[in-house]
């Protein structure tokens, strides 16, 4: 008996083994290849005269953040970072609020939940073609205003050159370091509030430090960038925000649903008898409750709009640098221009952003596991 | 809106709240029908348009309904698609079953024969699932070519198949965690060894763990983009690269793209409709790990 079940424990392990080997090499091996790649010089012209590429250390990273040349990647920095700040905010209001209507005993409830979760099942691509229409300047939503007598609106969509909130790219060591001190002054003062005074003093200091450093203009010394270059909020990205929270809001309307399922009748009903209204029920019960839901729809909406692609390709192809991204970025640079090394350098620093929001989560989702 | 579940917390303070009651009624349902509106508008906008032809297609009547129904756009959206139709059900033909069939024996293992180093090999599995792909696409392309397989639907299979190894492996083991060991034991002491515990305990009872992986998986591989795009030539592209292709070229018959765009949808669409229960279950379980 015991001699079988070992036996079993290592067939069990040798079944296992070729999905660990086809993961480690397509997930692990490939990944040290691109960090490789992005360590050189590799281009297709090379690859065609069957030329060795040459390692130059840390060149493409520091070329995608100075050279003036490289604007594009900037700009797809700040167009991912406004998009996705927008996208999360739009998913997760529409969410929670479509979960806490559905969540009133309403009659069709199954109905409405279809509706709402349908755009999930569909493609990127489809979504993009559709509201590509949708967003047609001339022909799309910019005519529903005439149907109630009014002007056919103007906004260009996800062909606007607008952009608000323009900031030039050598200022923003300044912008972040002041954005840095805001922080440590509101944490600083939370802890004298709290009578915490020795993290009071700390953050205190450290306060007046960064205060100092701004002051006597530490942060310039990290701009690297020899000219100007100005960037913002490009109106262009309202489109792609709204396309892509029409497709993903139901997830996160999901999510409350069976957070707000699993919340129980009877605590709700003791902060009733405490003569909470159903507004203070929902404000100091359920969603307290509905934190945890809230934290891990931002971390897996956030890496999806890291790493957004097709939906951009659809309504942009490449072209539209408005509403481009690093992922279409990667793309171009790599198959079309066919300079590789840059190529893998974008996707590395992909990576590096999408590690960051899911390591830690991952860790702790599988750590309470664990202790279960 | 608890009158259903308490009615005596309610009737100490209903007389004057009859009236906000249905006010409050009121507005949840017209918020949810305004809501349910807007998330169909692209749905009105799709079937309005693909139903026109297109002299009908303008910037007057673009809302309105159709003057005379016309199947047109359909039969030849179909006659330059159904080729990249036919590889996009190749490739989930093979595709999906392969991933649910390595899902499902993985998450076995992972479930009831830990070994030493599995709490570290899950999670390094796991990240994979969330990885931008643009992080393997060069070495993978590389790949690919030098065993042949570039270009091809093969290659588009394999693909597909080790990058869904992460989350159908996931279902798989949360889903048997919940078979109580006692079951394997049993098994054990009847003679059954790795195999005869899962052709006989696991299999019988995994109908719905398979259901939930193979919709999740069909869904997600008839709707992947970057793979396909990246790695098949134009004889082999499944139904996204193709519609990208017709939106992106000259063609403005707006009819055409979004009778391409409906047929592109109506897979995953029907199987969503039918089994939605299934596919929420896929949904939340790449979120909500228990």
């Amino acid at each position: 008996m015991k001699g079988r079940v070992n036996r079993d424990r290592l067939i069990a392990f040798l079944m296992l083994l070729p999905s660990i080997v086809l993961v480690f090499i397509f997930v692990y091996v490939f990944i040290g290849q691109t960090t490789y790649t992005s360590l050189t010089d590799s281009n297709a012209v090379q690859q065609l005269s069957r030329a060795q590429a040459n390692f130059v250390g840390f060149q493409q990273y520091n070329s995608l953040f100075t050279n003036p040349l490289d604007y594009r990647f900037r700009m797809d920095l700040v167009n991912t970072v406004f998009f996705t700040v927008l996208f999360i905010a739009m998913c997760l209001g529409v969410g929670i609020g479509l979960a806490i209507l559905l969540d009133q005993k309403v009659k069709g409830e199954g109905t409405l939940r279809t509706i709402f979760l349908f755009p999930m099942a569909l493609s990127f691509v489809v979504t993009g073609v559709v509201w590509k229409w949708l967003f047609n300047p001339t022909y799309g939503i910019n005519q529903l205003p005439t149907y109630f007598g009014l002007p056919p609106a103007q906004f260009r969509w996800f062909i606007s050159e607008e952009k608000v909130l323009v900031f030039n790219w050598q200022n923003l060591p300044y912008i972040i370091a002041i954005i840095a001190l805001g922080f440590v002054i509101f944490f600083a003062m939370r802890a004298w509030v709290r009578r915490r005074s020795t993290v009071g003093a700390l953050l205190t200091a450290l306060a007046l430090l960064l205060m100092a450093w701004i002051t006597f203009g530490g942060p310039s010394n990290l701009n690297g960038l020899p000219i100007p270059e100005y960037y913002g909020f490009n109106l262009a990205l309202i489109a792609i925000v709204i396309a892509a929270g029409w497709q993903m809001s139901g997830y996160t309307m999901a999510m409350y649903l069976a957070g707000l399922r699993g919340i129980s009748e009877d605590l709700r009903e003791a902060a009733r008898v405490d003569g909470a209204s159903e507004v203070g029920v929902y404000r100091h019960v359920v969603l307290p409750l509905l934190a945890p839901i809230t934290l891990s729809a931002i971390i897996i909406l956030g890496h999806i709009s890291l790493k957004i692609f097709d939906l951009v390709y659809v309504m942009g192809g490449g072209d539209n640098l408005y509403i481009d991204m690093p992922s279409i970025n990667m793309w171009f640079t790599t198959f079309r221009a066919g300079d590789f090394a840059k190529g893998a350098a974008i996707a590395i620093i992909m990576l590096v952003m999408v590690a960051v929001v899911i390591v830690p989560y991952l860790i702790s989702n599988l750590r309470k596991e664990n202790e279960l | 809106m608890t009158a259903v579940t308490a009615p005596d917390a309610r009737s100490k303070r209903a007389k004057p709240g009859q009236s906000r009651r249905i006010i409050s009624r009121t507005v949840i349902y017209g918020l949810l029908i305004i809501a349910a509106i807007i998330f169909l508008i692209p749905v009105y906008m799709v079937l309005v348009t693909s139903f026109k032809s297109i002299d009908q297609v303008g910037v007057s009547t673009m809302w309105a309904f159709p003057t005379s129904f016309t199947l047109d756009s359909f039969t030849r959206a179909f006659e330059l698609l159904s080729p990249n139709l036919i590889n996009s059900l190749i490739l989930v033909a093979f595709a999906v079953p392969l991933s649910a069939i390595l899902g499902s024996l993985n998450g076995y293992v992972l479930s009831k024969w830990k070994f030493p180093g599995a709490n570290i090999i899950f999670p390094l599995m796991l990240f994979g699932m969330f990885i931008p792909y643009q992080a393997v696409l060069i070495p993978m392309v590389q790949f690919l070519r030098s065993v042949g397989m570039y270009g091809g639907l093969p290659g588009l299979i394999l693909v597909h198949v080790v990058y869904g190894l992460p989350i159908t492996t996931l279902i798989f083991r949360n889903y048997y965690a919940e078979i109580p060991r006692e079951l394997i034991e049993s098994g054990q002491i009847d003679g059954a060894g790795f195999f005869g515990i899962y052709r006989w305990i696991m299999l019988p009872i995994s109908a719905p763990g398979f259901v939930v992986v193979l919709i999740w998986q069909f869904t997600q591989i008839w709707n992947e983009f970057l793979f396909a795009v990246t790695i098949t030539s134009p004889g082999s592209q499944p139904i996204t690269v193709a519609l990208q292709n017709m939106s992106g070229s000259q063609i403005v018959e707006w009819n055409l793209q979004m009778a391409g765009a409906l047929l592109a949808a109506l897979p995953t669409l029907i199987v969503y409709i039918l089994l939605g229960r299934y596919f929420i279950r896929g949904l939340l379980a790449g979120s909500v790990k228990g």
